[in-house]
């Protein structure tokens, strides 16, 4: 029960954290990428604000174990492979193509009408079509 | 809009907080693309409850903000071509990868893992590419 609502918690974290960043905002993301045009800079913001937090949670499991579990799960291959980069580039440009990564697309899902929705469902064909991929990238805890 | 910039740390800071809580606490690597990506796949049910509550949390924490502040702005594009072809690409792309902007982004860049920084690399590369064909040079988008 206990390890639900920390998921809950962080979860409504993340989703507050997309929205009031402007994670949501496919203009935003757009111009991040948009070196040559109209260049926006507010993403560097966003991972800066991100990583601070999460750097602290490293060191803090660096020595102790989780809350509500017995161990971490944790991914623990170093690889550069070539499923790593070939996926990475292919998110890359349908992110760039619709200004929508994973996460935004989950927390825009209520608010941003059909595109939106249109944007999640092909995602989640995505998603299952890569079952039928002989190489992914290692399997690991959650990426 | 002005101060953007505020926005974006204030709520970088609030991702990061989700992915703190969710590592110290459960013990788990806050990434979107695999929390979704394994709760569709059949088979398996490990922590699948789980996943669908931190979902949940995702997708209904700023129906709840934008209740009293005016973000609603998507500026998603109404073309279902393009719509259609970027949440394939996204959908597949992220899988593969094992890892989106927040597992190999946030999660992974913070923890200075390599993969996290070659795939993040990597997609941002392909992404500047694609918007400088797309926008700067052919306008299409």
């Amino acid at each position: 029960m206990k390890r639900l609502v920390v998921s809950l918690l962080s979860g409504s974290l993340f989703g507050s954290g997309l929205l009031i960043s402007g994670m949501t905002d496919t203009a935003k993301v757009q111009g991040w990428l948009d070196i040559l045009g109209h260049w926006d800079p507010t993403l560097a913001f966003v991972m800066a604000g991100a990583i601070m937090p999460m750097s602290v949670a490293w060191v803090i499991t660096a020595k102790n174990t989780p809350l509500f579990d017995l161990n971490f799960s944790m991914p623990t291959n170093k690889r550069i492979d070539v499923p790593l980069v070939t996926g990475s580039l292919l998110f890359g440009m349908g992110w760039a193509l619709a200004g929508l990564c994973p996460g935004p697309s989950i927390a825009a899902l209520g608010f941003g009408g059909s595109g939106v929705i249109l944007f999640f469902f092909a995602m989640i064909v995505g998603m299952l079509s890569t079952k039928f991929l002989p190489h992914k990238s290692a399997s690991l805890a959650d990426g | 809009m002005f101060a953007d910039w505020i926005y974006g740390l204030l709520g970088g800071l609030l991702i990061g907080l989700g992915g703190l809580t969710l590592l110290v606490f459960n013990g788990r690597i806050m990434g979107a693309s695999g929390i979704l990506g394994k709760l569709i796949e059949t088979g398996q049910a490990n922590e699948k409850f789980e996943r669908l509550i931190f979902l949940a949390g995702v997708f209904g924490a700023p129906l709840i903000i934008l209740n009293f502040a005016d973000l609603h702005e998507t500026n998603i594009t109404t073309n279902p071509f393009q719509l259609i072809t970027a949440g394939l690409l996204v959908g597949a792309g992220t899988r593969i990868a094992n890892g989106c902007t927040s597992g190999h982004g946030v999660c992974g860049i913070s923890r200075l893992s390599i993969r996290g920084l070659i795939a993040t690399a990597a997609y941002i590369m392909a992404g500047a590419l694609t918007m400088a064909f797309l926008r700067s040079f052919w306008g299409i988008i």
